[in-house]
């Protein structure tokens, strides 16, 4: 099972000195964060993606690339991408680009963002965010298993005869998860692609978290993929640790407290016994995060939450630290401990979907970029020859 | 005989409470005319009194506790909702919009609603319909014609010259009200959350 770190990448003063982090000093921090958890042993680094104050990761592949040339073991990810807003055919062109640079150590994971005006932001309607999220995503799988694409839909600019670049490594795409906390649509696009299934439950009760996984779970079987218990899921999670638990309270309390989204509202104890937010011993957070798969079944990526709310660095990589070295390796063990054989113990690898793919003679030993008719020019040129057109046009109109 | 579930919700912040005995009435007056109708009337009042803090943490946060989330499902769920406020700065109370706005905005469509209201003098009766009724339509809720206004004088007065209709018989009249569209339906029955889900074929080709 793979075990990891995600971040929304917040800015958020510490409520015992009032300072926070500047921008850079915040990107540079997630990145030490990133690096951290991966010498300590997890598996999964996750960045979310957001488009305002005081969220700073605006621009998750180039994190992530960074990522990929200081790293060696831990996938790169995303929670989430936004499939609503980008452009499918940049997030085609980007993350084909991370994969190759990243040996195929990454994945992705699809979703609508938290904030309405990101939409007109980037010149969409928010009431479309559902069949945004369908088509482009669609699209997406369309730019990178088929060479050369032609395409019309409702949102984007037509493509005619268009090839994205780089093409996926070895002609397969990167594995994709899709986040949806309320949306069974959702659920639904991830089971009818056989792609994962991300619940981050880190606000709701488990009740919710297990209905939204038992309707993915059905429909991926529904769809052919394999039986329910084998589909792929993920789970948030938020912890707070400390050797004593009283001690992880004590100190945790005033960051929760003053939290830009849940402070001042529920007590640290209501949101503890309602969510999956444990704060306390390194040995409570086993006890509660083994229990998870007794509710949704055996699942594949777990998630924490860590560097939020004003916790200054160093707690963070303390944080870091517990998490690797005190509680993966037996929650680990305890999550493998039943595990059925046929049940995939993590998502698939980049290794395992090639070998995959041509087994089932879907791709070719050496993908072929499709001619170039540019080669030796430039888009002006083009514009220029066309202009040239005009002008002849425009001389046949005797203008 | 068909069990019918009515939720009176009461938004009501004394002990006792003008506001609670209104709904309590409301509630009687409806029930005993759907048993005179045949059907089985089950009634439940929620006093969001008792979930004021949950109301505001779920604002908060966007997650209702479970508390809370109990009563929400109890409200959408209903054959029928009886919808009491005091009437406060001319308005219905923050508490009772509180609530109503951390509903699903498509969870009332269609849902018998009976309204009251409780203020101090009768010159604030027609808060009901500049500011309850608007909102019940925004949702698409079935809100019956007749809606109860009771001030603090109703509770002791009966027919006069200048009050021919006393609130006895103004909340007779809204349960029979009540009555009668909820007894002319079937019963709603329990909400499968995924009932609505389109296929992915669907949306595809949506």
């Amino acid at each position: 099972m793979q075990f990891g770190v995600f971040t929304v990448s917040d800015i958020t003063p510490d409520p015992h000195t009032g300072r926070a982090p500047d921008d850079t000093e915040r990107v540079r921090s997630i990145l030490a964060i990133a690096e951290h958890a991966e010498e300590v042993g997890l598996d999964v680094f996750a960045t979310g993606e957001h488009h305002n104050p005081p969220f700073v990761a605006s621009s998750p592949t180039t994190m992530l690339g960074y990522l990929a040339g200081r790293t060696k073991n831990i996938v790169l990810s995303t929670a989430t991408t936004l499939i609503t807003t980008n452009d499918p055919v940049r997030l085609a062109e980007e993350y084909a680009m991370l994969q190759v640079i990243s040996d195929g150590r990454m994945d992705l994971m699809m979703g609508r963002g938290n904030t309405g005006p990101v939409y007109p932001w980037f010149g969409q309607d928010i009431r479309q965010g559902i069949p945004l999220a369908i088509e482009n995503y669609a699209l997406l799988r369309r730019l990178w298993e088929e060479e050369v694409v032609d395409w019309e839909g409702k949102f984007r600019t037509p493509l005619q005869g268009f090839t994205s670049t780089p093409r996926p490594l070895d002609g397969v795409p990167p594995f994709v998860w899709h986040g949806s906390i309320r949306s069974p649509e959702i659920a639904e696009q991830a089971s009818y692609y056989g792609d994962g299934f991300f619940h981050n439950n880190i606000f709701w009760p488990m009740s919710h978290t297990k209905q939204m996984v038992q309707f993915y779970r059905q429909r991926f079987e529904h769809y052919g993929h394999g039986r329910a218990d084998q589909a792929i899921v993920g789970l948030g999670g938020q912890v707070f640790m400390r050797k004593n638990s009283q001690d992880a309270v004590d100190e945790f309390r005033p960051y929760f407290d003053n939290a830009p989204v849940y402070g001042h509202g529920p007590s640290l104890e209501d949101f503890s016994a309602q969510t999956p937010l444990t704060v306390g011993s390194p040995q409570q957070v086993i006890d509660r995060y083994a229990a998870m798969r007794h509710e949704v079944g055996h699942y594949q990526r777990q998630l924490f939450l860590i560097d939020h709310a004003g916790l200054p660095l160093k707690t963070v990589f303390e944080q870091l630290d517990i998490l690797g070295g005190e509680v993966v390796p037996v929650l680990r063990k305890e999550m493998e401990s039943d595990r059925p054989a046929d049940v995939p113990s993590g998502p698939p690898t980049h290794a395992e979907r090639v070998a995959k793919a041509r087994a089932a003679g879907q791709v070719h030993e050496q993908t072929v970029a499709a001619a170039d008719h540019w080669t030796g020019r430039t888009a002006e040129d083009d514009a220029a020859a066309a202009d040239a057109v005009t002008a002849r046009q425009g001389a046949a109109f005797g203008l | 005989m068909t069990e019918r579930r009515i939720v009176a919700l009461s938004a009501g912040l004394g002990q006792p409470s003008s506001t609670r005995l209104l709904a309590d009435r409301l509630a009687e007056a409806t029930a005993t005319e759907l048993a005179d109708r045949g059907q089985r009337p089950e009634v439940r009042v929620v006093e969001l009194r008792d979930y004021a803090h949950d109301i505001v943490n779920a604002m908060l946060t966007g997650v209702p506790s479970p508390a809370l989330a109990e009563v929400i499902e109890a409200v959408t769920g209903a054959d029928a909702l009886i919808a009491v406020t005091p009437l406060f700065t001319t308005t219905y109370s923050g508490l009772f919009k509180s609530f109503v706005d951390i509903l699903d905005k498509d969870s009332l469509i269609g849902l018998p609603v009976l309204l009251g209201a409780t203020g101090g003098t009768a010159r604030h009766s027609l808060a009901i319909e500049y500011s309850m009724r608007p909102l019940f339509t925004y949702l698409r809720a079935d809100v019956a014609t007749t809606s109860v206004f009771a001030a603090t004088d109703d509770w002791a007065t009966g027919a006069t010259a200048d009050e021919p209709s006393p609130l006895p018989a103004r909340i007779r009249r809204a349960g029979a009200e009540l009555a009668a569209t909820v007894a002319a339906r079937g019963s709603r029955g329990p909400q499968d959350p995924f009932a609505g889900a389109p296929s992915f074929a669907d949306l595809l080709g949506g």
